[in-house]
């Protein structure tokens, strides 16, 4: 038996014993991912069907779904031109301080969220370096949602930057030349040929950080005002009725901001699909 | 080969397991404690360990955990082995007994309704009083701010509210539709609800934001100690509320873990004369008539109802805090 035929007997493909580790890796990510969303998604029952309904027709709730996906999708939007821009700069441009630079991005990840939340409440609150002369000019930004949105503007940031790295300095730089050799002009290029062909990314990082955005509570519970109907994010909620020994009420939201945010990252992904052009 | 491996192994594994066992030996004590006693339970800790070891020859290691008095109860309920707990409220201990952690007649065990000091809600104000707030009713008067944390997260602010309620209904003229109205417009002049007390403390404090803190008189004098006389000034309300914050011995976790008398002294020595002292020391009114009168200047006397007097905690929390209680109208008045 030659060598070609060894390999084929041990296995299909090119890597032997995949069998066994797909069936490990499986098991591995059901323990961890898929049994603690099924505990989830099973406790509410608890409640029966029309204890559910009760638990989530209630103004107060849908109004804390509305302020916490309203406000990840504002940030999300927000951080797509300025993550773009991030990165552009970074891929670009070589200046002194670069690489500290490109560190910091990642500090949003790096720091605790409740640190997070407290620096921004402190700077943006009524005697904060910025929100000191915002007041004066009459713009409040703690303690309303405006405040969740710059929180979570924040915390989004990273993911819009890295996803659009790559892609950014894998371009290459023979199809703007021979955009400019055809006469396009700099804002012609990067409109025709620069961005769709980063749509993809950008919109990976816009449903990460969407996805990172809605589920926040330590850098947002600081800077949200966390009234009722204004500024109470859905978290906040969950948390109000585990004070209350409701679980079941918890669980019931907690599957609801599941369910939203499954449907969101699900139509992320289609219009990702969209807009990749088809492999030849 | 393999054999030897795992007949040398074993005695080490044996003398490890032996070791670990005996390093528990050295008895230790959990106290799961409210916010506001960080400071409190260190010297208590301090105190207590020192005497046991005097009066026993004992070593014990004593740990305080403190957190948000509902979020520490719930800590509890799923299993965080205290040995001891000491609750901004009756209703949190009560929850426990409700699962069977500790026997339901728990409050009776110990003296004073197992509370060896009270506190009670002032208003924490801007120095020199800018707003002219006094009693209750400035507090609802336009152009004053005030902050308070949120009752449904924050034990603080449970007793923050019914000081307010029970001081509506008892006023002249007062009524339940009279306090319900008071109340919805109380909350009306909050710009934010913190989660925690101490939350909102930092706030009014670093934050500068509002003009008048409802707080525990004991996180009042605190700020006031921590910032200096000359930032802040405490204004006692003409009647308050008498918080009462109660201590027991879990007593499925002490029988596991056979310290129950230690837990037991632990908490009686929150009655003697010297953790009475140290009580006073820390802000807390003191049961104690002796050491009281000591320190009469910093407790002035002062006009409280308590929670017996408006039905106890179980009545309050489904009245007022349950989900679509009378603190949800406030916000949403449909329902």
């Amino acid at each position: 038996m030659n060598a070609a035929t060894a390999s084929r007997a041990r296995g299909r493909g090119a890597l032997p014993g995949l069998g066994l580790t797909l069936g490990m890796t499986l098991a591995w990510v059901s323990l961890i991912v898929l049994l603690p969303l099924a505990a989830l998604a099973a406790r509410p029952w608890q409640l029966g069907l029309a204890g559910v309904w009760h638990s989530l027709a209630d103004p107060r709730v849908l109004a804390s779904l509305r302020v916490s996906f309203g406000a990840a999708l504002a940030a999300s939007l927000l951080d797509l031109p300025l993550g773009l821009l991030l990165a552009w700069v970074l891929v670009r441009y070589r200046f002194p301080g670069r690489p500290a630079v490109d560190a910091m991005i990642d500090l949003p990840f790096a720091l605790p969220t409740a640190v997070a939340g407290i620096t921004l409440t402190a700077l943006y609150g009524p005697n904060g370096w910025l929100g000191a002369p915002l007041a004066a000019l009459g713009v409040k930004v703690a303690y309303t949602p405006l405040g969740i949105v710059a929180a979570l503007v924040f915390v989004g940031l990273p993911f819009v930057v890295r996803t659009a790295e790559p892609v950014l300095r894998a371009f290459p730089a023979e199809i703007e030349e021979s955009a400019e050799t055809l006469g396009a002009r700099p804002w012609q290029t990067a409109r025709r040929i620069i961005l769709p062909a980063l749509a993809p990314a950008l919109l990976t990082g816009l449903g990460l950080a969407f996805a990172r955005a809605v589920g926040e509570y330590g850098s947002v519970i600081f800077i949200a005002g966390n009234m009722p109907m204004v500024s109470e994010v859905a978290p906040l909620l969950i948390v109000i009725r585990l004070q209350q020994f409701d679980y079941g009420g918890a669980a019931s939201l907690g599957l609801a901001m599941l369910a939203a945010s499954f449907g969101c990252l699900c139509l992320v992904a289609g219009l990702r699909r969209a807009v990749t052009p088809a492999v030849r | 080969m393999k054999r030897r491996v795992f007949a040398a192994a074993l005695p080490a594994v044996a003398a490890a397991l032996a070791w670990t066992r005996a390093a528990r030996a050295a008895t230790a004590l959990l106290n799961v404690s409210y916010d506001p006693t960080r400071e409190l339970y260190r010297d208590i800790d301090r105190q207590f360990a020192a005497d046991w070891q005097a009066r026993s020859g004992e070593a014990v290691a004593i740990r305080t955990a403190n957190g948000g008095s509902g979020a520490q109860a719930r800590a509890v309920l799923d299993g965080l082995q205290a040995d001891v707990v000491t609750l901004a409220l009756a209703y949190d201990i009560d929850a426990l007994a409700a699962r069977g952690l500790l026997a339901t007649d728990w409050q009776s065990r110990l003296p004073d309704n197992s509370t060896p000091y009270t506190s009670t809600i002032v208003f924490l104000v801007r120095k020199g009083n800018p707003k002219g707030v006094h009693d209750w009713p400035d507090l609802i008067r336009p152009g004053v701010a005030v902050i308070t944390p949120n009752p449904k997260t924050s034990g603080g602010a449970r007793w923050n509210y019914l000081a307010a309620w029970g001081w509506a209904l008892r006023r002249p003229g007062g009524s339940e539709e009279g306090a319900q109205a008071y109340l919805a417009s109380l909350f009306r002049q909050v710009p934010v609800l913190d989660t925690g007390a101490r939350g909102a403390t930092n706030s009014f404090v670093q934050r500068g934001l509002g003009d008048v803190l409802l707080a525990w008189e004991n996180e009042a004098l605190l700020a006031r100690d921590e910032i200096g006389h000359d930032a802040f000034d405490i204004v006692y309300p003409s009647l308050t509320i008498l918080a009462e914050p109660p201590v027991a011995v879990v007593d499925s976790v002490v029988d596991k873990k056979g310290t129950r008398a230690l837990a037991e002294a632990y908490l009686a020595f929150l009655y003697t004369p010297a953790g009475q002292e140290t009580i006073a020391r820390h802000h807390f009114r003191p049961r104690d008539k002796a050491v009281a009168a000591r320190h009469a200047a910093e407790f002035p006397a002062i006009e409280t109802f308590d929670i017996a007097s408006l039905g106890g905690w179980r009545a309050a929390q489904a009245r007022h805090f349950a989900d679509g209680g009378l603190f949800d109208r406030i916000y949403t008045p449909g329902r």
